[in-house]
């Protein structure tokens, strides 16, 4: 039920995004079309940081519990983050070759951008390089909380150094209020398709752990 | 309408991956639900015997 509610509001949101961005928001007057790039470009960057951040939480709880239910949320996020996180940097390179005539450029936040990437990345080799269901959950725990270390570096990159990349307008209202409206609800939108993907997942996750454990059992019966 | 065409190569990539990523999902629950069943036959099985 809670996941029906989820992904109802989900797609409500996501359709209404669609005719904001496309129709209802005004063009910008500098960059023109391609900024409207911004309003999904934003909302994937804050919900793979969300989405990190959840990882990093589920990893604390997984190593003072050792309840698997928090590693099954741990790396479903990871999973949905690192799908963020890519489009992310994909939409971000789009962004810039019409804005700045390159599509990819080594300055900081676009660089601590595909560490984070990298790191997620780590993530799942680890997870999948290492034998027996705890000690994974373990080694991608310690993963899980060290990369987050990098999540505030990438926000703060913009005001640490000196960089190309557009500061965050949002709080500082340099946003008109369509832009602001249009930016809001992109942004909620992808709230919620994060979180009804979590719940999707980390619920398979336990599924297939759970189904993995009788067939084992089954297996140990027949023999 | 400059520039254009990066909007939509953006957009279009964004809302396909979304979609492709939701349908590896829809995909991997089809194979659970496959399992489950295939555990519940076995273990019916093992039961009338």
């Amino acid at each position: 039920m809670k996941r029906k509610i989820l992904f109802f509001f989900a797609t409500v949101l996501c359709l209404a995004s669609f005719f904001m961005v496309l129709i209802y928001v005004p063009t910008e007057k500098d960059m023109g079309i391609v900024q409207r790039i911004f309003y999904y470009h934003v909302p994937l960057a804050w919900v793979a940081f969300l989405a990190f951040f959840v990882v990093f939480i589920g990893s604390v709880i997984y190593l003072a519990k050792r309840d698997t239910k928090w590693d099954n949320i741990a790396s479903a996020s990871a999973e949905i983050g690192l799908v963020f996180v890519s489009l992310m940097l994909i939409t971000g390179s789009i962004w810039a070759k019409p804005a700045w005539n390159i599509w990819w450029t080594w300055e900081p936040r676009l660089t601590t951008s595909l560490v984070l990437w990298f790191i997620y990345v780590a993530y799942f080799i680890v997870r999948s390089y290492v034998a027996g269901a705890e000690r994974k959950a373990r080694f991608g725990a310690v993963v899980g909380i060290v990369g987050f270390l990098n999540v505030p570096l990438v926000f703060l990159s913009v005001t640490l150094w000196r960089t190309h990349h557009p500061p965050l307008t949002i709080f500082s209202g340099g946003l008109e209020p369509p832009m602001l409206a249009t930016l809001m609800v992109c942004l909620v939108a992808f709230n919620f398709l994060y979180f009804y993907l979590l719940s999707e997942r980390s619920m398979m996750k336990n599924d297939e752990l759970t189904i993995s454990l009788i067939k084992e059992k089954l297996a140990r019966r027949n023999s | 309408m400059e520039n254009a065409g990066y909007m939509l190569a953006a957009f279009i990539i964004i809302w396909a991956a979304l979609l492709a990523y939701m349908f590896l999902i829809a995909r991997k629950q089809t194979a659970l639900r496959r399992d489950i069943e295939l555990i519940q036959e076995q273990l019916e099985e093992a039961a009338q015997k």
